[in-house]
């Protein structure tokens, strides 16, 4: 059991870093010839950065456009933070090179932090499951693969929740088995059905992440319309391939 | 006068229920070869368009990140889905931003992602939002792309940026390259090529039509105003839409530039090679002719050996001047560098207003009650003046400089969240009265808002398609075609002339 599934971790994580190392390159090497921010924008490169943190931390164009979508998605969003780093948990060896970061995650705040916010998760997620039912318009855009994606999530929040408040794993074997993973050094898994449930979602989760709409995590730093600067007149910005056309006539 | 019904204005706007399909029957007029063909588009549907159409996004998604990245990242939350006035007009659900996207990122889906191919191959392609590209689906896209006025406002509200206008530019190339172009863009973009404007008006004409302005301004005023065409050695190049040569209210807009350029003391001159702000390659998502139209606004400033350019009250023009000119046709060095290149001819008049160069009698606007539309791409696309919303200050100063009674509409209406006018993008043509009629809705429900409230008379614009498009569809809704002015038809009207040397 525990070895088909390190196996399984050991391809996902690598379909997940490839995947990802992949788009990015892709995002990264293909030119934006033309300066297209949504104005109002930054005349700074501060400026833009600036931006892109309230984007990313606040959620700020989603504020202004739908507050049900802004609450649910960013319950779900914040959640999702806390919820991983209580899970470092598992994954730091106090004895072992990131020892250091232990006594950061082994206390009582983020523990307990990490514990409740799987609920939270859960209410952002039915929320905005509930809204791709209930608002007409959404229904309209959603395909069925949207409706998987958040069932795959709810499921993994929901698994979660229930071994932090119903029925505990061996915390102590799972830790073995994770840090086994991370140093190559096999060692067995509990074998409660929560868990298995919840890795093996989490593996199916990681396996579609570079090839879904999942992308929009790093996607995100690549939209034009947000991290460009607004200095065109100042500042002659041209690709590769336009100025090809300069220079054939 | 129509067949079909105006929408209501309801007291509170309102997000509309969705119709399928209601407005599958809009389109604008496919262009023949002989508009096709000088811009370097087949004449017609090519035969192995499905290899054609493919080949042309996988070109298209390794030139723009934008596209590649706004395919890829749509999360599907719908918080674009009301954003969209066309949508919010005609309720027909693809006129919704993530929707419109969609009709483009199905066959993305389908021919370039992992998803798309892995269940096209299990013959249920539809589970992760994929399709086979089909005739229904070109249809569709002619149809829709053609119902995006590319103006930004999904943009706005979407966490991510994306921004519809990007897609629909790349939808409508792709349309080109397999054949099936839009009559009224590309057969404007041919006049451009062949005579210099939009309009295909020539030389003499213009030469007359600025004439007509110099009498009938010594008329009205007694004062020399000169409207100067192709004069070598002027100070500054006004390119302006060709609308203003002669449209209502454009030209009143005109009269006013050349009263400021006369009290400035400044010479200046239109060029009858780039006789057109307006830049149709932007609609059609061609850099190639984007950038060809923009050229001759170059080859202009350097053959009319003029230090500055300047750009008439122009929408799209401006975002492609603001934005793109830099790009396109750059680098400028050749102008003085103490202005920036190009200027609006806001920032021109509002620099003025603030040195306290002109002066103005502003009871001679007293009976109007002004309120202001903000031009989509000024506002989503481009700037004024040294800081951020420059663009919907400025032309706010100058109405306040030239006229008593200023409101503005409600606040989600204006600025960054502005509606469009309804015939932006390329689709100012009548034979897409229908969608133009309804997608004004939005405007004119907040404009109404103003008139009811405070009893506001005209709103003014800076913007061509915006005159040209009010003009036409106000009366639609109870209101009348002159209750839309130009902002330098108010400074025409205040503004006091004192030099009288030319
Ligand atoms: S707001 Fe953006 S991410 Fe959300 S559905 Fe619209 S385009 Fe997609
Ligand atoms: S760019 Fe404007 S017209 Fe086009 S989909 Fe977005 S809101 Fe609608």
């Amino acid at each position: 059991m525990h070895i088909a599934f390190g196996i399984m971790f050991y391809i996902a994580g690598l379909l997940l870093v490839i995947g990802l190392i992949v788009k990015i390159k892709q995002y990264a090497s293909t030119p934006a010839p033309l300066k297209i921010p949504t104005t109002p924008a930054p005349v700074t490169r501060t400026g833009v950065v600036w931006r892109m943190f309230t984007e990313i931390v606040f959620f700020n164009s989603l504020w202004k456009s739908n507050k049900w979508i802004w609450i649910f998605g960013w319950l779900f969003h914040f959640a999702l933070l806390l919820a991983f780093f209580r899970h470092l948990r598992y994954a730091i060896d106090p004895a072992g090179m990131f020892g250091f970061l232990w006594p950061l995650v082994n206390n009582w705040a983020v523990q307990t932090a990490g514990k409740y916010a799987g609920w939270m998760m859960l209410i952002g997620l039915l929320g905005l499951f509930a809204r791709r039912i209930v608002v007409d318009r959404v229904r309209y855009i959603s395909s069925p693969s949207d409706f998987a994606i958040l069932l795959l999530i709810i499921g993994i929040a929901l698994t979660g929740v229930l071994m932090s408040f119903v029925a505990h794993t061996d915390i102590v074997q799972l830790k073995e088995f994770t840090i086994g993973l991370l140093t190559f050094n096999w060692q067995p898994m509990p074998t409660d059905g929560l868990l298995i449930t919840h890795l093996a979602l989490v593996l199916i989760l990681m396996v579609i992440f570079p090839v879904s709409k999942l992308l929009h995590a790093p996607g995100i730093f690549f939209s034009p319309t947000r991290n460009q600067v607004d200095n065109p007149r100042e500042q002659r910005h041209i690709a590769d391939w336009a100025r090809k056309l300069e220079s054939s006539n | 006068m129509a067949d079909f019904e105006t929408p209501e204005i309801k007291e509170y706007p309102v997000i509309p229920r969705l119709k399928p399909d209601v407005m599958s029957h809009s389109k604008p007029f496919v262009a023949k070869e002989q508009f096709q063909e000088p811009l370097g588009f087949p004449g017609e549907l090519v035969d192995n368009w499905q290899d054609k159409a493919i080949e042309k996004m996988g070109e298209l998604q390794g030139k723009y990140r934008s596209l590649q990245v706004f395919l890829d990242i749509c999360v599907k939350c719908g918080a674009c889905t009301d954003k969209c006035h066309y949508y919010l007009g005609t309720t027909d659900p693809k006129n919704m931003p993530v929707a419109r996207q969609d009709l483009f990122r199905q066959v993305y889906r389908r021919y370039f992602t992992f998803a798309g191919k892995f269940f096209g191959k299990l013959g249920m392609p539809g589970f992760v939002g994929a399709r086979e590209l089909d005739k229904e689906v070109l249809d569709d896209w002619y149809s829709y792309f053609h119902q995006c006025s590319q103006c930004r406002r999904c943009s706005v509200y979407c966490p991510y940026g994306i921004d519809t206008a990007e897609i629909s530019m790349a939808a409508r190339e792709v349309l080109d390259a397999v054949g099936v172009g839009q009559k009224y863009c590309n057969e404007i973009i041919g006049k451009v090529f062949k005579i210099g404007n939009n309009l295909g008006l020539p030389e003499p004409a213009l030469a007359d039509t600025l004439e007509g302005l110099e009498e009938e301004v010594k008329d009205d005023t007694g004062i020399d105003v000169k409207y100067p065409l192709d004069v070598k050695g002027a100070e500054v190049l006004l390119v302006t839409p060709s609308a203003d040569f002669f449209a209502e209210p454009h030209v009143d807009g005109l009269i006013g530039y050349g009263k400021v350029f006369h009290e400035a003391g400044i010479s200046w001159t239109v060029s009858s090679y780039a006789s057109e702000a307006a830049n149709f390659g932007m609609f059609i998502g061609s850099y190639e002719n984007m950038r060809r139209v923009s050229m001759r606004i170059r080859e202009a400033a350097l053959e009319l050996g003029v230090k500055r350019i300047i750009f008439g009250e122009c929408g799209h023009a401006w975002r492609v001047a603001y934005s793109f000119l830099n790009t396109l046709a750059g680098p400028f060095d050749f102008l003085d560098p103490r202005y920036p290149v190009p200027q609006h001819i806001c920032e021109f008049t509002y620099d003025l207003i603030q040195k306290g160069a002109l002066k103005f009698d502003k009871s001679a606007n007293d009976h109007r009650v002004m309120t202001y539309h903000d031009s989509c791409n000024v506002a989503r696309a481009s700037r004024m003046g040294p800081m951020p919303g420059g663009q919907f200050k400025i032309p706010r100063e100058i109405i306040k400089a030239t006229c008593n009674h200023f409101y503005d509409m409600p606040a989600d209406t204006i600025h960054e969240g502005t509606y469009c006018c309804g015939g932006g993008g390329g689709l100012l043509t009548d034979d897409l009265m229908e969608l133009r009629v309804k997608g004004a809705m939005p405007r004119m429900q907040a404009l109404k808002h103003v008139v009811d409230n405070y009893g506001v008379t005209h709103m003014a614009a800076i913007c061509a398609i915006c005159k040209s498009q009010f003009s036409k569809v106000m009366p639609y809704y109870g209101f009348t075609m002159d209750q839309i002015v130009s902002v330098h038809q108010l400074v025409s009207d205040a503004i006091v002339m004192t030099n009288n040397e030319v």
